[in-house]
């Protein structure tokens, strides 16, 4: 018989130990460790190739009166607004379309779904050539409706963002539908039968059974929809390049500027600490409401 | 009956003129109509870059649109194939995703079964670790994930990149929970057998997880298929672009050869199509699975 030299314990967690290791070595050095390198990094000017210097709090302080950065905030924000609301109605009209009892449900569903999987940036550069001022499809249709000027899309600084935030739209209510899916089956048929037994309309149960069961649901999508929308960087760097002149900078593509095409490794580093520290605002905001508000889930 | 109950906002109240059997009929059919439509909208980019990629470039703007070209043109994807060297972007992107998946599924289902199936201590911190950061965006992370590669002196352009990728916390969580509904007595039951740890992992657990471990597949070789930053940040010369990265210098360069650019789109998205098409329900899964984790 083997000699037992090892507690349980520690023979669990040597075992343990063993099998995290292939992922938890590539975790902490390129997940956990830049996570905290990212802040220290704030503190340094550093152009990627002489030593680093450390200036405090200076990056931070430029911040505050750096109007570009302000502007790309702004412009962030305004593509969140742009994109999540009409991404969250849309996508939960198409699931709540998709889980009835409808021929060829499937394939609707993989028609929706596909933008979702497809390469962004073929996806980016086709829609590019819809949104065509002059020749393009978009406006093709628009002028033989009647519209005698329409909008000139990513060409404009007035409608670049708006041109992206669609094309975003489009690429994701895929993978929202199936979220919405996903928690729609979990409403139990009985409760719309009752519904229905009360005499419940299907406005009644839509607002009284549907968006209450599917509360969880509604709110998962909504945060992930908003921290999505904060890291919109391929179609912006393939349609607009952040312009025309900086209409399209968000937050994360100025930051991919400063750093690797400005060599700013230190400031862009100080920007990505304010985009993290907003996802983690709304992360930890999501997490404290799903404690309070597990009870459809269970 | 209690449908005579039915409020005044109901689509399928009683029509005067039809009886109520057929207006419930006609309002399904127009919503079904409705469906249709917005579905073919929705898939009308991929229709209309299909159709441009086999025109020359004079009948691409023609409207009302020719979806089936008038004169097919395939000289479109020769061009591309010729001047972008498509077949080497082919097999540095099958390289990479090749090898990024296979790592993947090694190193979360081993880590997802230390968090499932071993009581170990600090288990339960270590998993919030890598909760927590299931939402941190790349780009919170890619500065210092390149200069640690500068420390690390790794100068080979697809080691470094598929070291970043080769794990991720969704996998781990993924894995992870997939594991958690497999039984305990069926590992109690090996373990009597006289099989180790490792044992139980290899010839227990992972061939029952193969619903979930053909999801992740799919999601990552998706995911590293479609990915435009990290080879942005880590390739430099154009021997060793990815797909993704020869096709946006093609549109940086040649916007104006219009067919060409759609054929190179066309490329990039049809071996996703396929991989869809014979996969669906997978991506389904892991998508709900991912949505589903509160």
């Amino acid at each position: 018989m083997k000699k037992r030299i090892l507690s349980t314990q520690s023979r669990n967690d040597l075992l343990a130990l063993g099998f995290l290791a292939p992922n938890l070595a590539l975790f902490l050095v390129f997940m956990l460790i830049p996570i905290g390198a990212g802040i220290v990094m704030g503190f340094f000017q550093w152009d990627g190739y002489n030593p680093a210097e450390f200036v405090g709090f200076k990056n931070f302080l430029r911040l505050f009166s750096d109007k570009g950065f302000h502007d790309s905030l702004g412009i962030t924000f305004y593509y969140t607004l742009l994109t999540v609301p009409v991404t969250m109605v849309l996508s939960l009209f198409f699931a709540m379309v998709l889980t009835r009892e409808i021929g060829a449900k499937a394939l609707f569903r993989a028609l929706v779904f596909f933008p979702y999987i497809a390469s962004i940036v073929a996806v980016s550069i086709v829609w590019q050539f819809l949104y065509n001022a002059d020749a393009g499809p978009v406006n093709a249709v628009l002028r033989s409706l009647g519209v005698e000027n329409p909008p000139r899309w990513t060409s404009s600084k007035d409608t670049a963002l708006i041109a992206v935030a669609i094309m975003n739209v489009w690429r994701t209510v895929g993978y929202y539908m199936v979220i919405f899916i996903a928690g729609l089956l979990t409403i139990p048929p009985t409760l719309y039968e009752a519904a229905h037994i009360d005499g419940a309309n299907l406005v009644q149960r839509f607002w009284r059974v549907t968006l209450p069961m599917l509360g969880p649901t509604t709110f998962f999508v909504l945060v992930i929809a908003i921290i999505n929308s904060f890291q919109a960087f391929t179609p912006i760097y393939v349609m607009t390049g952040g312009g025309p002149g900086s209409a399209t900078q968000v937050l994360v593509f100025r930051i991919y500027e400063e750093a690797f095409v400005n060599s700013l490794f230190g400031y862009a580093s100080a920007q990505a600490v304010v985009l993290f520290v907003i996802v983690l605002g709304f992360t930890i905001f999501q997490f404290r409401w799903q404690e309070k508000n597990v009870s459809y889930m269970a | 009956m209690y449908g005579e109950e039915d409020g005044g906002m109901d689509p399928v109240k009683k029509h005067p003129l039809l009886g109520r059997a057929a207006s419930q009929a006609l309002v399904s059919g127009l919503s079904y109509a409705f469906l249709v439509v917005l579905s073919l909208l929705m898939i009308s980019p991929f229709l209309w870059m299909l159709s441009a990629s086999f025109k020359p470039d004079a009948e691409i703007f023609d409207f009302p649109v020719n979806w089936i070209p008038l004169h097919p043109f395939p000289e479109n994807y020769s061009r591309v194939w010729t001047n972008l060297h498509y077949a080497r972007l082919l097999s540095n992107t099958l390289f990479l995703t090749v090898t990024v998946t296979i790592l993947q599924l090694a190193t979360s289902s081993l880590a997802g079964y230390a968090f499932a199936k071993i009581p170990f201590r600090g288990a339960n911190t270590l998993f919030l670790a890598y909760i927590a950061t299931l939402m941190v965006p790349f780009q919170v992370v890619m500065i210092p994930q390149f200069t640690i590669v500068r420390i690390l002196g790794l100068t080979n352009n697809y080691s470094s990149m598929i070291l970043i990728l080769a794990a991720s916390p969704f996998g781990v969580f993924m894995m992870r929970q997939f594991f958690k509904g497999i039984p305990l007595e069926l590992s109690d039951a090996a373990r009597i057998d006289g099989l180790s740890e490792f044992g139980i992992y290899r010839q227990i657990i992972v061939p029952l997880s193969k619903a979930a471990l053909a999801s992740l597949a799919i999601f990552t070789s998706v995911t590293v298929w479609n990915d435009f930053l990290t080879p942005l940040i880590y390739i430099n010369s154009s021997a060793q672009w990815t797909i993704q990265l020869g096709l946006r210098s093609l549109f940086a360069e040649f916007s104006a050869d219009y067919g060409g650019v759609m054929a190179g789109a066309v490329m990039a998205v049809v071996p996703v199509v396929l991989v869809f098409l014979a996969l669906q329900r997978y991506f389904i899964q892991g998508i709900a699975m991912n949505g589903l984790k509160g």
